[in-house]
Formats: structure tokens, sequence, C-alpha cells
């Protein structure tokens, strides 16, 4: 079985009221060094077999379509999360 | 112009209202609808058929429990596929609340909805000012008119990037501006908009919760008298006699 990741980030020029927040609470639990954060969104999409380049083709096209708004937000990232996978253990 | 129910007999004028799985003013909907003088008719998001309504309206809620983002799921509704297809050809759309962020997500009207600035769910009778009285829906309003409805949403916050709410404001395409106090962080403190044509307009207030004594805001003739929201319904019917 393969998995895909999507990422979506709201865009930067958008105020992220998740985010704000999160960056709000953060000083109460004494980390006081985060002077900024953002709340974005990951998806795994899984598939029968192989991630290939159709299947990441497809992924992206969801992507841009349904898993994300470009009015508010960007697509990030489209990942075989294998390949992410030895990314993280390198 | 009295926002008041029509004179004429309008009982050919069939409204459609979709419910979506977790709609919740459907209903309301529908009933205001009835209280103009119409004729509602009640449509399913996956029936494909509009059944040869008149115009239609998306109403409130928490459609696939706002899943993904307000509106997302359902504008790939099969009743939407047909909807934008009506609505390009000029059939009357007004989008309420969760209707307003289903049109933009099918992207019949610019800019989206995000999160309230101030991160609370706000419910209260808003004061909105009628910027634009020449679409299907508000053509029985004066130009500046003040009314008041409720308001009741989580992500309210309406946002578009600088040019296209410089197009917004040029073309007069502003319908409704918050008056007194901006609830949600909305840009340009802009509540409604529609689109080139006058035919689909959307707002996060709630016209259908303003539209019987009794069981709308307080007005001027006392608690709960508000009836302010009944004009939408008029005026689509109106325009629809006059079409």
């Amino acid at each position: 079985m393969g998995r895909v990741v999507v990422e979506v980030m709201p865009k930067p020029e958008i105020l992220d009221p998740q985010g704000k927040a999160v960056v709000g609470a953060l000083p109460r639990l004494g980390f006081t060094q985060f002077t900024g954060a953002r709340q974005g969104k990951r998806f795994e999409l899984e598939v029968e077999g192989d991630v290939t380049p159709e299947v990441l083709a497809a992924a992206r096209e969801a992507a841009e379509t349904l898993l994300s708004n470009p009015v508010i937000e960007d697509v990030v990232r489209v990942a075989d999360a294998s390949a992410e996978a030895a990314e993280v253990s390198a | 112009m009295s926002a008041g129910t029509l004179d004429t007999t309008l009982d050919e004028a069939r409204i459609g209202v979709i419910t979506f799985p977790g709609t919740l003013d459907d209903r309301d909907a529908a009933r205001a609808v009835r209280l103009a003088g119409g004729e509602p008719v009640s449509l399913f998001h996956a029936d494909g058929d509009l059944q040869g309504v008149d115009a239609v309206v998306l109403p409130g809620g928490f459609s696939y429990g706002d899943y993904l983002r307000a509106g997302a799921i359902s504008r790939f509704a099969p009743a939407m596929d047909a909807l934008v297809d009506a609505a390009k050809g000029g059939m009357p759309v007004l989008g309420i609340c969760n209707g307003f962020q289903i049109l933009t997500e099918a992207h019949l009207l610019p800019g989206s909805m995000i999160k309230n600035e101030h991160l609370h769910f706000v419910c209260r009778e808003q004061v909105l000012a009628v910027e634009n009285a020449d679409t299907a829906w508000t053509h029985r309003y004066e130009a500046g008119q003040h009314i008041t409805i409720p308001l009741k949403n989580q992500d309210g916050q309406f946002v578009a990037d600088e040019r296209t709410l410089d197009e917004l404001e040029g073309e007069g395409r502003v319908a409704f501006r918050y008056v007194g106090w901006n609830p949600n962080g909305s840009r340009r403190d802009i509540a409604g908009i529609t689109n080139a044509a006058g035919n689909v307009v959307g707002l996060m207030p709630h016209p259908e919760h303003a539209v019987e004594a009794g069981f709308g805001p307080d007005g001027p003739d006392g608690p709960r008298s508000g009836t302010d929201g009944l004009g939408f319904f008029t005026s689509v019917l109106a325009s629809l006699v006059h079409a």
C-alpha cells in the first residue's frame, strides 16, 4: 500500500486566527521563545500499490481542487510518504 | 419602498431550498419564502434535478460538520452542479451563512470565509447597511438602508486579496456592510457580496430569521417585532414576476 502526503498552509498574507491562538497559549507553558505560529493541514492519501508519477499527479490535482482553497491556502507539499520516511531516518 | 409582503399573487413563483447533510436553517428559509408569498420547494443535495424552480436558497448550518473547510464538500454535491449552471444562466441564488461559504467554494462568488478573528462563535442581532439595492435579492430595499437581522457563525471572517476587494468595491458588488461593529474581522466590514449580474448574492447574517413579527430581532414596534429580512424574499419574488 502506498501513501501520498499533502500539506496545505494558509497563505502568508491571510491572518491565521488559529495560529494566533496557539502562539498566545505557548508562553503560558513556558515556551517563550516562539514568536509566531501558523496552523495548516496534513492529508495522507492511501492507494493500492506503489505511488507512481500518475498517482502523484492525481494527488496534486485533488490537492488543488478539493483539499485546498486557492483563495486562502497554498499547497506546500505533495510527496510519496515512503520517500518522506527515508528523509526522516537519513 | 416597503419590504412587506407583495400584493400580487405569486403562486407560480417556486423557490427551491437545498438541504445538505448538516444544514440547519432549511425550514426557516422555506418559511420565509412562504411568508413572502412564494412557494418553497425542498431540494436534496444528492439530487441533480432542481425541479424547475425559479430561484434557489442555500440555507445556513454546518454542512458536513464544516469538515475540511466550511462548504468545501457540499460544493461537489450533484445539486450544486445543476445550480452552478442555472446561476450562470441568470437564475437568482441566495447563499446564507453556510450557503454563502458554499457559493465561494463553488467560485460563484469571490473570496472566502475563515475563522472569526476573535475565535469565538458569535450570535447577535446585527445592523447591516444595504450597499447594493439593485440585485435580485435586495431591490425592495433602499441603497444605504440599515436593517437588523440575526448573525450567528464561527467561520464568518470574509477575506479576499486586495485586488479582489478593490474590484468588488469598484463594481458596487459589496451588497451588505456591518454597521457599528465588525463582528468577525471581515475585510472592509463586508457582510455580503453579489456577482456582477446581481442574481447571485451571499451573506453571513440570516435574513430568514427576521421575517415574522413575534419571532425576529427587536424592532421599532417592540421586542421581537423585527421583520427586516423579509425584503430579500419579496425582492426575488418581484424580480421573478417582472422577469
